[in-house]
């Protein structure tokens, strides 16, 4: 079972590798065909990274070291984020090293040094962009460790694999206090992604935008690196969506059948996810970035009432 | 009674030797008072090797039982008493060495002229090393405060070193009244907790039973003493005026290990004095501490003096600490000693990864302040190009305290979220709920201190130079370095090693009565907090990973594509002249905070018109507790004192009628 | 009962919460009115769910009062009335939503901790849900206290009402018929007075906003 297990834990990376882009292009495509535009391929962000492979890169004069090794840190984190993550099977080997809590500490890596790097060149829309991505991560981290932190009162663990199968093979049970953190959530993964109503990826209008503005510096690998992700961020939040909230139909260590049968669910679940984003993302409208902070509030408090509904219904 | 050691056989007697031999140091420095050199070539280095003694010594007899001793010193008929166990020994070890990477690094940096004689910084310095010590060590109330009062002088001292300045000798000032303030509090508490036996060992204290009320009493007190030497708010006002004030070896040595010594006494007397708490007891420190890292790091990010702000940040991470304590003790008294263990882990631990992170980030603001002469982080920018060694020991303390893993920082606020998650089962209705959204608000302060973090970094560090001054600022000196480079590893070190250094604090659970719970099995790489419970860190996996897969993917780009790179002009959206003052400044970077933490402050704002030729922007950031609690307390205290003030009469007669009538009272009293 | 019944309570339980937080942050009188119908008709899930799994005939036919009068007649009451007084928006907040909300959850710690001894008095299977009930009314109250207009203060007094009825369920498996009925018929000539209250009161200040209230003091 040990190969198998690694085989799962290779395989999930490989994958999030792999469909990430393809992903942010099914719910751009989903955007596009919900406000009626004609939408881009499928292989759109593909090509767009493959071409900034091949691009010379362009540096600031006064860049430092910080500003080129800063891509493959962010890039690095979010694989390493993958890894964590069950989306396909929930036996991985990589779990003992890092548990929800880690994850979050790993994605607050990611988003720190992101925003070092924007402000190592010391342009207005840089250090406007780290400002305001500090501002949603850290009302965004708060709320999202408190979502986790109720699914790990209700299974006795903080590790997230572990979390997924408690969830998956339990007796179909209704937890009201999940309802409570998906909302919270699904909020949280909005602004955590750049995506409307707290940010808007498709404009570089300044006075509204976070991620972008971040990304202003950086050409060729490196934006290729950090284009990618940010597509592999908007994966992994959904794929911790999924682990918590529809933790059905993943490996929970049955073997090889089980894995196989594992990935077109997930396709499934990542196809209905990204229609629902984009619905939502359609429907609302963008916040002034000073509302941003009462929306992330608003989530934290809902993943705080989760818990305490947790507490008193189970009590 | 004992008498002296004959030989130094046993690890007291040998930190005993050290800790005089710290105060002989001291001495020395006075042999040649005016000399710099002899200060900074000698006598710092010297301090450093004993307290690298001092850290060897702890760490080996942390795994030794507990040990006293009656010293011959001290007032006829009051000896004084010490005793070394598991928790001095960890303190002790934070002490010496933390005190290693500073006084490395001061030996660099008092080369230039402060306004004292370098000889006389030299006695301060290395008595205040000595009596927190001796602070540690002290098992009777005389004992300890004695140590106590001689770190509060020696640190005054060291603070007002720059006496020229005016703001500096107010600094000094609010510290040493806070600090007395403190320290009646904690006479008082002592003067409880001997319960009528009029003894003031510790050993008397631990005997004597007290009644609920006097016990809830002396921890109030002590709580109070020690809480306005750790700088919990609303007590924490000195800690921002001092901190900035004093050289920087000197703010670490006070922010990273003194404010320690406040929470050793905490725990002393909860766990260790009084004995039996009652498990209401710590939600005191608990919803103080939890205020005090929320408050801290609020404010941290609003600052615009660099100093400022990491004294600031330290308020949000002693929050940390007493929230931690306060849980150890709700947890203790409620019976569940193996969680109250963990939450006391967390809090060492912690301990421990503070003094080493904020005694860097003061060393690494000590080194720029050295070499640009600019607190201001407004005036300040792009120093990573000049001071590249400063600035990435300063990167790894950022990231450590921003509890990013896989540094230290995250390790303790991870064990205390473990601790946390265990508080819905605390069987006490309310307290069962409200536990948990302390968890909440915990976690918004680690996230908060990210902000903090990048806006520290970032500002100081990196973007364009915002004063042409800093152009030619220089890198810092060899011992300087090395300084900053032995706390950075102690960072990283904490962050790689914590399942090997958590069983040795574990036995600090004996010591305080806690009962020893078997460490949960794991293998040597994880950390493990519960037997029974699957949650699981493994820093060094995590580092490799990490480091694998970056290398990899540098590696992959660089074969698949191609390394070429071209400099050129930041990209300036086609306006041309990209100035350095269009970056956020630091009051910029703090603005979203102050908007959404409006309440906090007590703000006054200056904005200048639309038709302002020069036009002018300023913020003042005041606390509101100076308006609301101090300045009212200031009045009535004078406002007493002038009622008082008409015993002054002026007249000889009126004095001697005083004096007759107290002599008559007496005498009434005793016939 | 059985278990996944008792779940599904838990969860409308739950529901009902998050629907009273969404009044409270909801500054849209339209919407507030909307949440209000929603928040009745899972009530009258909750109570039909309760009446199949307890055979209490009764809770049927309060059931049915619920859906008559909460999801449909009262909403579309408020709507008509909305409609032609025109007040669609609430003015902002006394206190900002993010406040408004910190302030919610220090009232629903309260209300379950306040809910903890009746919950161990209580013999139902429902009765857990007790705490939610008293959260409920509080955070109705809350909405009434935090606005402005006296619109969406209706709505708050209504949004109280179902946690009344909610709490009586989940405590004793509802109030006896009679005293429901009663009920009923009060809130409904409530809701017909205050009608008649708003036209009067737009009348005297040309608009619903209750800060006019303030000028009928007596100066001291």
């Amino acid at each position: 079972m040990k190969a198998i297990e690694w085989f799962t834990q290779v395989l999930e990376v490989l994958a999030a590798l792999a469909a990430a882009p393809l992903f942010l292009a099914w719910v751009n495509q989903c955007r596009a065909w919900l406000s009626n535009r004609s939408a881009p391929s499928l292989l759109q962000p593909y090509r767009g990274i493959r071409k900034l492979f091949y691009k010379d890169a362009v540096l600031a004069t006064n860049a430092s070291a910080l500003f080129r090794i800063a891509p493959y840190i962010v890039f690095g984190t979010m694989v390493l984020a993958a890894a964590v993550i069950p989306s396909m099977g929930t036996r991985l080997p990589f779990t003992s090293a890092a548990d929800a809590i880690a994850l979050v500490g790993l994605l607050a890596t990611a988003r720190v040094f992101l925003s070092l790097a924007a402000m190592d060149v010391g342009t207005a829309f840089g250090t406007l962009g780290a400002r305001r991505e500090m501002m949603v991560g850290f009302l965004a981290e708060p709320a999202l460790l408190m979502v986790i932190f109720v699914a790990s009162l209700i299974c006795s663990t903080t590790a997230l694999p572990a979390i997924t199968e408690h969830l998956a093979t339990e007796s179909l049970a209704l937890y009201p206090s999940l309802a409570f953190t998906a909302v919270a959530f699904t909020m949280v993964l909005l602004a955590e992604n750049a995506r409307i109503p707290v940010d808007n990826p498709a404009t570089h209008l300044e006075l509204t935008m976070i991620h972008e503005a971040m990304l202003l510096e950086y050409s060729a690998r490196h934006l290729a690196l950090m284009e990618w992700a940010a597509a592999l961020k908007l994966f992994n939040y959904a794929c911790i969506g999924f682990a918590l909230f529809l933790p059905w139909g993943v490996s929970v260590g049955q073997g090889p059948l089980a894995l196989i049968a594992s990935v077109p669910i997930l396709a499934l679940k990542l196809a209905l996810a990204g229609g629902g984003l984009a619905l939502i993302e359609t429907l609302s409208a963008k916040l002034r970035v000073f509302r941003a902070p009462e929306f992330l509030a608003t989530a934290f408090l809902f993943a705080v009432l989760g818990l305490l509904v947790h507490l008193l219904l189970r009590a | 009674m004992i008498a002296a050691p004959s030989a130094l056989d046993t690890p007291l007697d040998l930190a005993l030797a050290l800790l005089g031999a710290w105060v002989l140091i001291g001495l020395a420095c006075l042999l040649r008072p005016g000399d710099a050199r002899w200060l900074c070539r000698v006598m710092f280095p010297a301090g450093a090797a004993v307290g690298a003694a001092l850290a060897l010594l702890a760490a080996v007899s942390l795994q030794l039982p507990a040990q006293q001793q009656v010293l011959p010193l001290g007032l006829p008929d009051l000896p004084l008493h010490v005793r070394r166990d598991a928790l001095t020994d960890v303190f002790l070890l934070l002490l010496g060495a933390c005190s290693v990477g500073i006084s490395l690094f001061a030996s660099g940096y008092f080369r230039r002229d402060q306004g004292a004689p370098p000889g006389l910084v030299g006695l301060q310095y290395h008595l205040f090393l000595a009596s927190m010590g001796f602070v540690l060590l002290a098992d009777d109330a005389y004992g300890f405060m004695l140590a106590w009062e001689t770190m509060a002088l020696s640190s005054y001292f060291l603070v007002t070193t720059d006496h020229r300045v005016e703001a500096t000798r107010e600094a000094g000032f609010l510290y040493l009244l806070i600090a007395h303030v403190g320290a009646i509090a904690i006479l008082l508490s002592f003067g409880v907790m001997q319960g009528g036996s009029w003894r003031f060992t510790f050993d008397a204290m631990r005997a004597a039973q007290l009644s609920p009320g006097w016990a809830a009493a002396a921890f109030l007190l002590a709580l109070f003493g020690f809480g306005a030497k750790a700088g919990l708010v609303p007590l924490h006002v000195w800690l921002p005026e001092a901190h900035p004030a004093a050289p920087s070896p000197v703010s670490a040595l006070m922010s990273g290990v003194m404010l320690k010594t406040a929470l050793y006494g905490m725990l002393r007397v909860a766990f260790d004095l009084i004995g039996d708490a009652r498990w209401w007891w710590g939600l005191a420190p608990l919803s103080m501490g939890l205020f005090s890292a929320v408050y801290g790091v609020v404010f941290a990010a609003a600052q615009s003096d660099m100093k400022r702000l990491l004294a600031y940040s330290s308020i949000e991470n002693i929050g940390i600490l007493f929230t931690g304590l306060g849980l150890a003790l709700v947890f203790q008294g409620v019976g569940m000693s193996a969680l109250a263990t963990l939450a006391l882990l967390a809090v060492l631990y912690h301990a421990l990864n503070h003094a080493f992170m904020k005694s860097l980030l003061f060393l690494a603001s000590g080194a720029v302040l050295h070499a640009t002469g600019e607190r201001n982080m407004g005036r300040l920018g792009g120093l990573i190009h000049r001071m590249p060694w400063v600035a990435w020991s300063a990167l790894i303390g950022a990231l450590a305290l921003a509890g990013l893993p896989p540094l230290n920082g995250f390790v303790s606020e991870w064990l205390l979220l473990q601790a946390f998650l265990f508080a819905p089962q605390v069987p006490r209705t309310f307290v069962n709920m409200l536990l948990p959204m302390g968890a909440a608000l915990l976690v918004m302060a680690a996230a908060l201190a990210a902000y903090v973090m990048v806006k520290f970094f970032g500002v100081v560090f990196l973007g364009q130079p915002r004063a042409a001054s800093l152009r030619d600022a220089h890198d810092a000196g060899p011992m300087e370095r090395l300084g900053l480079w032995w706390l950075a590893a102690g960072c990283v070190l904490l962050g790689l090693l914590p399942a090997q250094i958590l069983p040795a604090l574990r036995r600090v659970s004996a010591a305080l009565h806690l009962g020893t719970a078997a460490p949960a099995a794991a293998p040597w790489w994880s950390l493990v907090p519960l037997a029974d419970r699957q949650a699981s860190y493994s820093p060094l996996v995590f580092l490799a990973s990490v480091a694998a897969v970056v290398s990899l993917t540098i590696l992959v780009v660089r074969t698949l594509y191609h390394r070429r790179v071209r400099r050129t002009a930041a990209w300036d959206c086609g306006f041309g002249g990209l100035t350095a003052r269009m970056q956020d400044t630091a009051e910029g970077f703090g603005q979203p905070i102050r908007h959404i933490f409006q309440p906090f402050f007590a703000m006054r704002r200056e904005l200048p018109s639309a038709f302002d030729t020069a036009p002018r922007y300023r913020v003042w950031i005041g606390d509101r507790w100076w308006r609301g609690l101090y300045l009212p307390l200031g009045g009535a205290v004078r406002g007493l004192a002038n009622a008082v003030a008409w015993l002054q009469q002026g007249r000889i007669a009126v004095y001697l009628l005083y004096s007759f009538v107290t002599l008559l009272m007496l005498l009434a009293c005793v016939l | 009962m059985h278990a996944l019944s008792l779940q599904m309570l838990d969860a409308l339980a739950a529901l009902l919460l998050l629907l009273s937080f969404a009044m409270l942050s909801q500054r849209r009188i339209v919407t507030l009115v909307n949440l209000l119908a929603l928040q009745g008709g899972v009530l009258c899930a909750a109570t039909l769910l309760l009446a199949w799994r307890t055979h209490e005939g009764h809770l049927y036919l309060s059931a049915a009062l619920t859906l008559a009068l909460k999801v449909i007649v009262l909403p579309r009451l408020l709507h008509r009335l909305i409609h032609r007084l025109d007040v669609y928006w609430d003015t902002e907040p006394m206190l900002n939503i993010a406040g408004t909300m910190l302030v919610g959850l220090v009232i629903v710690v309260f209300a379950f901790g306040l809910a903890q001894p009746i919950t161990a008095l209580a013999s139902t299977a429902t009765r857990s849900a007790i705490g939610i009930a008293v959260a409920v009314v509080l955070l109705a109250f809350l909405t009434m206290i935090t606005r402005r207009k006296a619109m969406s203060q209706v709505v708050g007094f209504l949004s109280m009402e179902n946690g009344l009825f909610f709490g009586a369920m989940s405590a004793t498996y509802g109030m006896p018929m009679i005293v429901e009925l009663g009920v009923a018929l009060d809130v409904l000539v409530a809701m017909l007075v205050l009608g008649v209250f708003f036209f009067q009161i737009r009348e005297q200040f040309d608009n619903l906003d209750l800060h006019n209230f303030e000028s009928l003091r007596e100066d001291k």
